[in-house]
């Protein structure tokens, strides 16, 4: 209790000057009831019903009154051979996107850097954000059409001299690559925009003493550009770390995948939209999907105090 | 000397090659609604045949009078629309309302800290998918439009980047408001706003693309053929390859490939998007870095 003094004190302090100052602040509180009711109904309502993952939930009972059954779910997930699978799915499917469009991005930045031409700079930019802007179901349905085996790109191949078809999603050993290659394509233009941002911050003056000394242009890149959008790097690898879990990406995955490529291409989303919605197994689903929230918080937690510890950034 | 000597030959080919490079990749983002909007107009017999790459072969319009004759199509992009254009503009409210008060200090708004935390502990943390679902059927949501715009009216990261934004509007215009005897109704509308219009029209825009492109809800929500969104349409005809809207007439199918219709109709559900994009380039830039870097 002793610990708490100082929490109480604060709050009676607070709520006095809530009644003092009530008759001038009140529009404040008024306007975020609307907000702290959505909060309520659809953030925190949901988050009471994790309690299903503890019980064994019949859509006629409800939350409340479905019976416990303890930590049977989780036992039942633990036993599942394809939990660990997928689990494993989902970190090297995120893993390998985020490293590789984080890479190509900071690449990108700087080749766009070395363009004077401003008009062609842009034109380049508007073309490599367009794809950013689309959804997973119009990009699923262009790569389903032109990777098909009588899709555009295996009759380019064929005349290239390929003579079986690339079945790109319908097998394990393509499945992720075409994933990350596409997940990429679709980002890398989006992704250099801090970077590029960094970078008209570098002082012009520092790399026109480089220039004087004789560092050729190379050189001041790798001496003086690349520094200058580390720390951006960092922070953003260390940001989508924090969020690894979403960055599998369940909106590609579930409109690109099919049962032939499960083995490697399935995640915790769409494996806890297709057991629990589709399948019904309502609190099997739920007891994943919190294991799966409470290390995402955990990730994300960890990322925001490494942020805040060694740079400036902020998020609220 | 020197210098004049690294410009030169190295420095040339480099540019040379950096140039094409670019050049390639820019293309390589387009290329695909090229192919797509060739393979739309081409007959059935170019479209089977994989003679299609990126100029139509023997050109008709029938894919496109196809699609605009299908009344599910149709309906599909209405219920869109109405969507994007009700579903940004409650959550615009919703951001405005519930960020101005937070973008206070404790000091100023007692309790404001408290809310903060919900607020931030909810975009960190969520119940997942399954109570989600069943919270918004034990609402009586399901199968109704609203279905399609409340479950999305506050997002949580956009309400952050807003709060972040009001925090850097200068404390004095606020300070001469209250001494001229300004209610924090009139602050919000007549100081606040005017200055974030770029903010607003930022997560206007960004509001009304997510929008526009969401699926999964229509998905999972909708069940009435007449309330699913464009996007949840197309999904099934362009991944689940279902063409069981078009079949009424199968004779059809002699004069265009089922290729050529898919193609069709991701482009006219693409065209809102190349619509507003030039829109968008103006003020992505500045909704990238909003509020998130400070210092």
């Amino acid at each position: 209790m002793q610990v708490l003094a100082p929490v109480v004190d604060d709050l009676k302090e607070q709520a006095s000057r809530f009644v003092r100052y009530l008759p001038r602040l009140w529009p404040l509180y008024v306007m975020v009831i609307p907000a702290l009711i959505h909060l309520v109904l659809l953030s925190y309502y949901p988050m009471y019903g994790i309690r299903i993952a503890f019980q064994d939930y019949k859509p006629a009972l409800g939350f409340d009154k479905s019976p416990w059954v303890g930590l049977k779910q989780f036992q039942l997930m633990l036993d599942n051979p394809s939990f660990w699978q997928i689990f494993r799915n989902t970190i090297v499917i995120a893993t390998s996107k985020i490293v590789t469009l984080q890479f190509c991005a900071v690449i990108l930045a700087l080749l766009l850097n070395e363009v004077r031409k401003l008009f062609y700079k842009r034109s380049v930019q508007s073309l490599v954000y367009l794809p950013y802007f689309l959804s997973w179901i119009v990009l699923g349905g262009i790569m389903l059409e032109m990777l098909g085996s009588a899709g555009v790109v295996n009759q380019l191949l064929q005349r290239a001299g390929v003579e079986q078809p690339i079945i790109f999603l319908g097998n394990n050993r393509t499945f992720v690559p075409t994933l990350v290659a596409s997940h990429l394509w679709q980002q890398v233009g989006w992704a250099t925009i801090l970077y590029l941002a960094a970078l008209t911050s570098i002082d012009p003056q520092l790399l026109e003493a480089a220039a004087i000394d004789g560092a050729g242009r190379f050189q001041r890149v790798l001496y003086i550009i690349l520094p200058g959008v580390l720390p951006t790097l960092l922070l953003v690898l260390c940001l989508d770390f924090g969020l690894l879990f979403n960055a599998a990406g369940f909106d590609q995955v579930l409109n690109l995948y099919n049962p032939a490529v499960y083995s490697t291409g399935d995640i915790l989303d769409t494996w806890i939209y297709r057991e629990g919605l589709l399948g019904a197994r309502f609190s099997l689903a739920t007891a994943v999907g919190l294991v799966r929230s409470v290390l995402g918080l955990i990730l994300i937690v960890v990322s925001l105090r490494l942020i805040s510890r060694f740079t400036d950034y902020q998020v609220y | 000397m020197n210098r004049a000597e690294r410009r030169g030959f190295g420095s040339r080919v480099f540019d040379i090659f950096n140039h094409t490079f670019l050049l390639v990749l820019g293309l390589s983002c387009i290329i695909p609604l090229i192919h797509l909007l060739a393979l739309s107009f081409s007959d059935r017999a170019a479209a089977t045949g994989g003679l299609v790459t990126l100029w139509p072969v023997r050109p008709t319009p029938i894919t496109y009078e196809k699609v605009l004759e299908a009344g599910v199509f149709l309906n599909a992009f209405w219920i869109s629309v109405i969507r994007t254009v009700v579903g940004t503009t409650l959550q615009m409210i919703l951001i405005i309302l519930i960020s101005f008060p937070l973008s206070k200090s404790k000091e100023e708004m007692p309790f404001r800290n408290i809310i903060m935390g919900s607020v931030v502990f909810a975009y960190l943390f969520n119940g997942g998918l399954i109570p989600w679902f069943l919270v918004i059927r034990k609402l009586g949501m399901l199968n109704t439009i609203w279905a399609l715009i409340i479950p999305q009216a506050l997002p949580l990261w956009n309400v952050i980047l807003m709060m972040n934004f009001f925090r850097r509007v200068p404390k004095e215009l606020e300070e001469a408001s209250i001494i001229d005897g300004a209610t924090y109704w009139q602050i919000l509308l007549h100081v606040y706003l005017p200055i974030s219009v770029p903010a607003l029209a930022t997560l206007t825009l960004f509001g009304a693309v997510g929008h526009w492109n969401a699926w999964f809800d229509g998905m999972i929500l909708i069940a009435d053929r007449d309330l699913i969104p464009l996007q949840t349409f197309l999904r099934t005809v362009v991944v689940k390859m279902d063409m069981n809207e078009f079949m009424r007439n199968p004779e059809d199918f002699d004069m265009f490939s089922d290729r050529s219709l898919r193609a069709a109709q991701t482009l006219v559900t693409v065209v809102p998007i190349l619509v507003v994009y030039p829109f968008l380039q103006r003020y992505f830039v500045s909704g990238i870095t909003l509020g998130a870097l400070k210092g």
